[in-house]
């Protein structure tokens, strides 16, 4: 699956619901799921900033896809952070730089999200991509 | 109050008719901020399409009619706090600023070797410029210990003969306790030492007497008695005044201002330095009458009326927890579901339209306390009814279910 599939597949699945208490609901569900960040990486190295509640990611290479691991404190920003993993993992570092995270205003939860939440959203998708920009930097598959 | 009382003073609360996302807007958030009434918002646009000009020393009519403003504001506090006479009243940005004013003044008095001495209940506010004041001067800064119910374990050997200044809050704006303050300032008179209340959080709930309890310094924050934001009182025995050094320097503090030198002026104009805050002071008083008119004994009781019923409701659900458990408590009711991060809570009851704070709260001493990062808050003011409790309890409920 493509990133672009995996998010068009998360923006089907939002709007079956009616309302935002069940986009809640499922977004909750969600973070049950959200490949778990072992505990050694759970540390301020790995905790991203401007998040009200912690966050942390962790990601490595794998078979050249970048594969990432999180956890969180609390779980509607574990859902939301299952998003970006669901969109973004498993897949080639240059695609996930390149990738467009548009999908996320598309399901209606940035404007969903106060100012200082959709900051701590912002700071997840940026940690993502730097994390990707850092393994292709390293491998120098860079599409130039 | 009755409900239909309660009803018809919410009338006089716009803010009261907003939805939020699609369902009616449920306030209790009111230990942050209280909402507005007519009458203060009124005010402020009163003076500004009639009094308006600079404060003090204008010979024309217009600056008489805002300094007459201003000053009537001054008197209206004066009477709230029931202070001597409306010299000992400052007008300040806020509660912060004016526990800086006297941090900063009472600062340069302190040196190595005195102790200043605050409670683990107290807001960042009257920690964090203590703290800055210990270390300018080299004072040592001594705390209060709390107990788990959320009470301070006072003693009056944490006076020493070094203490020069006892700072508390009247009610812990986290837990809602109500500090035995009359106790700890008959004590700390008793060893010689001042003490300044921080009374951002009872100024809503209770009648203060700042004669009978004998503060030498009490401090109210405007925007939580129903007054605008950007403005609080700093109340300060006349003579403690007068000794206190000036926070900020610039015109209107002032008697004379030679290079060589300059004199200050007489408080309360000595701590306010520069163009005050005179459309916010004009909507304070107004809020001040507005509590006046309704009662504050009365809305005292209705509140407590609510926060019991809350309580008691809360209570019945699994897992949940309430942090703070005095008896005397003013109208604040904090509380975890589980293990579940309070942000969860606050989220999903905003969807419903219920507004409460979630997180530290500015006390992360009372956090660390009791282990957890924050909590969520649920705070009741004069206009709340017990519907909007049921509601909220009933959104709390749902909540717990959601994130089981």
């Amino acid at each position: 699956m493509t990133i672009q599939q995996a998010q068009t597949e998360i923006e089907e699945e939002f709007e079956l619901f009616d309302d935002w208490m069940q986009k809640y609901e499922h977004l909750i569900e969600l973070g049950k799921d959200l490949p778990q960040i072992s505990e050694e990486h759970k540390d301020d190295e790995h905790l991203i900033k401007g998040c009200q509640s912690r966050v942390w990611l962790h990601a490595r290479l794998e078979n050249g896809r970048v594969r990432y691991s999180a956890d969180g404190d609390a779980l509607i920003t574990k859902g939301i952070i299952s998003l970006l993993v669901r969109s973004l993992d498993d897949q080639p570092a240059a695609d996930i730089v390149e990738a467009d995270l548009e999908f996320i205003d598309r399901i209606g939860l940035k404007e969903h999200l106060s100012p200082t939440r959709a900051n701590g959203l912002l700071s997840m998708a940026k940690q993502m991509k730097f994390y990707a920009l850092a393994f292709q930097a390293q491998n120098g598959d860079a599409h130039g | 109050m009755t409900a239909v009382e309660v009803k018809e003073l919410r009338k006089e609360f716009p803010i009261l008719s907003e939805q939020v996302h699609g369902k009616p807007l449920i306030y209790l958030d009111n230990a942050a901020s209280s909402q507005k009434p007519l009458q203060v918002i009124d005010a402020e646009a009163q003076y500004y399409c009639h009094n308006h000009s600079n404060v003090h020393r204008g010979v024309h009519q217009m600056s008489q009619r805002a300094t007459e403003a201003f000053e009537q504001a001054r008197e209206k506090a004066r009477v709230f706090l029931n202070a001597r006479e409306t010299a000992e009243l400052i007008f300040t940005k806020g509660c912060t600023d004016a526990i800086n004013t006297v941090a900063h003044g009472f600062g340069q008095t302190l040196s190595k070797g005195d102790e200043v001495l605050i409670s683990h209940l107290e807001h960042h506010s009257n920690i964090v410029p203590w703290q800055m004041a210990c270390q300018r001067s080299g004072a040592t800064l001594k705390v209060i210990p709390m107990k788990a119910d959320g009470t301070l374990d006072w003693s009056e050997e944490l006076l020493t003969e070094a203490t020069r200044i006892v700072a508390v809050n009247h009610v812990s704006n986290a837990l809602g306790t109500i500090n035995p303050v009359e106790r700890i300032i008959a004590d700390a008179h008793a060893k010689g030492a001042q003490v300044l209340i921080d009374g951002a959080q009872s100024g809503p709930h209770m009648a203060i007497d700042v004669q009978a309890l004998d503060a030498d310094y009490y401090c109210l924050s405007g925007h939580k008695v129903y007054g605008p934001t950007g403005i609080g009182v700093l109340y300060g025995k006349l003579d403690r005044l007068k000794e206190l050094p000036p926070y900020q320097g610039g015109g209107d503090m002032i008697k004379e201002v030679r290079f060589e030198g300059t004199t200050y002026a007489e408080p309360p104009f000595k701590f306010e330095a520069g163009t005050p805050n005179i459309a916010g002071a004009v909507a304070l008083g107004a809020a001040f009458d507005f509590m006046a008119s309704v009662g504050v004994e009365r809305i005292a009781r209705h509140e407590e009326s609510l926060r019991k019923m809350g309580e008691e409701a809360l209570m019945g659900i699994d897992g949940l927890k309430i942090y703070g458990t005095a008896e005397n408590k003013a109208s604040v009711i904090s509380f975890l579901i589980g293990s579940n991060h309070p942000y969860d809570t606050g989220v999903l009851l905003d969807q419903m339209g219920i507004a409460i704070r979630t997180g530290h709260h500015c006390t992360q001493p009372i956090m660390d306390y009791y282990d957890i990062p924050g909590t969520a808050r649920a705070s009741f003011a004069a206009y709340n009814t017990e519907e909007e409790v049921l509601k909220f309890v009933d959104g709390v409920k749902r909540v717990a279910q959601m994130l089981q």
